[in-house]
C-alpha cells in the first residue's frame, strides 16, 4: 500500500506540500524575523523522527533584519550537502516559551528510500514495533 | 524582472514624471534633509541625483527598458565633525523611500567588528556583520584602519576581500558606505584599487562656514528646547571665530561640545540666582555670559598678551 508515494519525509511545516521555492522560503523567514526569532540552518542524513538534534550549519543568526543573509547560508549549506536533509528552524527565545517556533525542510536527497517497519518478538507472543530508516544501514555521508 | 511589473505600457505612451515624483514621497525626504542638515551642498546634490536616477529607472522599467541595478556603494570623506555619520544614518531611510533597499536599517561597524584575532576568525566575523546589514546599509567608520600595510600578516586584507565579493555579488541586498578622513582614505584606496572601482560615489564633505555653524548651533539647541538670546548669538559667532583658529577644531562636533558647556554654565548661573522665581523662558534661554565665560575667550586674550 503506497500512502506516501516517493517516500517523502514528512517532518516540520509544509512537508506535505511540494518543495518550497526560494521566494516562498524567503517569505517564511521574513515572518520569523518579524517576530524576532533567531533563525538557524541544520542538516542531517539520519532523518529518523526521534533524531531531534540535527547538525548545525554555522551559528544561529541573531539580529538579522532581512532574509537575504539566511538564504545565502541555506544556499551554502545546499552546496556543501546537496544530498542531505536541510531544515530551517526559528527559535523563539521569549521567557517561558524558549523553543523552536518554526521548522521546515528546504532540501531533500534526490532519492528517499523511506522507513521500514521492524517487528521484534518479545515475551512469548508479544510483538514490538519500531521504524527504521533504510538509508541508515549505510555509513554516514554515504547514505543518500 | 520587467515581466513581473504589472503596468507595462506601449512605447508610444507618455509617462508623467511629475506624478511619479509626487507619488514617491521623495520631495518630503529631500525637504527634511534640507531642513535638518545645514550646508553640505555637494552631499545634497549627490543625493538628489541618486533620487532622480532611481525614479527614472522606475519609469524606464514601465517601458521594459531594463538596465542593471545601479551600484550605490559610497565613500564619505571629510574632516572630523562634518556630518559623515549623520548623513549615513539618513541614507538608510532615504534609500528605503526610494525603494532601493528593503529594510533601510543602518549597521555601524569599525575594524573591531570585522577583523578577527586569529586565523580563520575573520571570515565568519565579517560574514556575520554582512548578514546583519543585508536589506539595509553597512556603514564602516574609519574604514582605512581595515588595511594595515606595515603588518603583512594583518587579517584586515581578508575582511576587505570578503567585502569586495559581497559588494559585487549582493548588490541588491546591501549598500556599503565607507567613511574616513580624506588623506587616509586616499592612501587606503591606493593600496586597494579594487575597492575604489567598486564604489560609485565618492562624496567629499566640505568644512562648514562660520554662519553655517551658527545655524547648526541653533538647530541643536532647538532640538533640546533651548535658544540663544540675541546677544548670546552674537557672542557665539565671536566664539566660533576664535575657536576655528585653534587646533583640534572638529566642526559640528566642537559646536555640540561648546553648547554642552554653555548649558552647564547656564545651569550654574540659574542656580546662583535662586532667590528669584524662574520662568519657563529663563530655563530655555542661553545668555551671552554663558558663552563668554568660555576658556577660548580667556586663552585667546592670553595669547595676545604674550605676543
Amino acid at each position: 500500500m503506497m500512502t506516501n508515494p516517493g517516500n517523502r519525509l514528512t517532518q516540520g511545516q509544509f512537508s506535505f506540500l511540494p518543495d518550497l521555492t526560494d521566494a516562498q522560503i524567503t517569505a517564511q523567514i521574513k515572518w520569523a524575523l518579524q517576530h524576532g526569532w533567531a533563525v538557524s540552518v541544520e542538516y542531517t542524513d539520519d532523518p529518523h523522527p526521534r533524531n531531534t538534534y540535527w547538525e548545525m550549519f554555522g551559528n544561529p543568526m541573531f539580529d538579522l533584519k532581512d532574509p537575504a543573509g539566511i538564504l545565502m547560508e541555506i544556499n551554502n549549506c545546499r552546496k556543501t550537502f546537496p544530498n542531505h536533509y536541510i531544515r530551517v528552524t526559528a527559535f523563539n527565545s521569549t521567557r517561558g516559551t524558549e523553543s523552536p517556533a518554526m521548522s521546515f525542510l528546504v532540501n531533500r536527497p534526490k532519492k528517499e528510500p523511506g522507513f521500514g517497519l521492524v517487528r521484534q518478538e518479545v515475551d512469548g507472543r508479544s510483538v514490538r514495533y519500531t521504524i527504521h530508516s533504510y538509508a541508515t544501514d549505510k555509513a554516514e555521508m554515504e547514505r543518500y | 524582472m520587467s515581466e513581473a511589473q504589472p503596468k507595462t505600457i506601449p512605447a508610444t505612451d507618455q509617462v508623467d514624471l511629475e506624478a511619479e515624483f509626487k507619488a514617491s514621497n521623495i520631495q518630503e525626504v529631500l525637504d527634511k534633509l534640507d531642513r535638518e542638515l545645514i550646508g553640505l551642498v555637494p552631499v545634497k546634490t549627490r543625493i538628489r541625483e541618486i533620487a532622480a536616477l532611481l525614479l527614472v529607472d522606475r519609469l524606464r522599467k514601465r517601458f521594459e527598458l531594463t538596465s542593471e541595478t545601479p551600484t550605490l556603494h559610497m565613500c564619505f570623506t571629510g574632516n572630523p565633525g562634518t556630518g559623515k555619520t549623520t548623513v549615513a544614518m539618513r541614507m538608510g531611510e532615504i534609500l528605503k523611500r526610494l525603494g532601493y533597499v528593503r529594510e533601510g536599517h543602518l549597521v555601524t561597524v569599525t575594524r573591531d567588528d570585522l577583523v578577527g584575532q586569529y586565523i580563520g576568525h575573520t571570515a565568519p566575523k565579517t560574514k556575520e556583520v554582512i548578514k546583519k546589514a543585508m536589506g539595509g546599509v553597512l556603514f564602516i567608520d574609519e574604514a582605512y584602519y581595515l588595511y594595515k600595510p606595515e603588518n603583512e600578516r594583518d587579517y584586515g586584507q581578508e575582511s576587505i576581500e570578503i567585502l569586495l565579493q559581497v559588494m559585487e555579488n549582493n548588490r541588491d541586498d546591501l549598500v556599503v558606505i565607507l567613511a574616513g578622513y580624506k588623506d587616509k582614505m586616499d592612501r587606503f584606496f591606493q593600496s586597494n584599487p579594487g575597492m575604489r572601482s567598486r564604489i560609485a560615489h565618492h562624496i567629499d564633505f566640505p568644512d562648514y562656514r562660520p554662519e553655517e555653524l551658527v545655524a547648526i548651533a541653533k538647530l541643536m539647541l532647538a532640538s533640546q528646547n533651548y535658544h540663544f538670546s540675541a546677544e548670546a548669538e552674537k557672542a557665539f559667532a565671536e566664539y566660533l571665530k576664535l575657536r576655528m583658529k585653534m587646533e583640534h577644531f572638529a566642526n559640528a562636533r566642537s559646536v555640540r561640545n561648546a553648547l554642552d558647556r554653555a548649558r552647564l554654565r547656564q545651569a550654574n548661573r540659574l542656580f546662583g540666582s535662586k532667590a528669584r522665581a524662574l520662568t519657563k523662558d529663563d530655563l530655555m534661554t542661553l545668555e551671552a555670559e554663558d558663552v563668554l565665560a568660555s576658556r577660548v575667550f580667556r586663552e585667546g586674550r592670553l595669547d595676545q598678551d604674550r605676543a
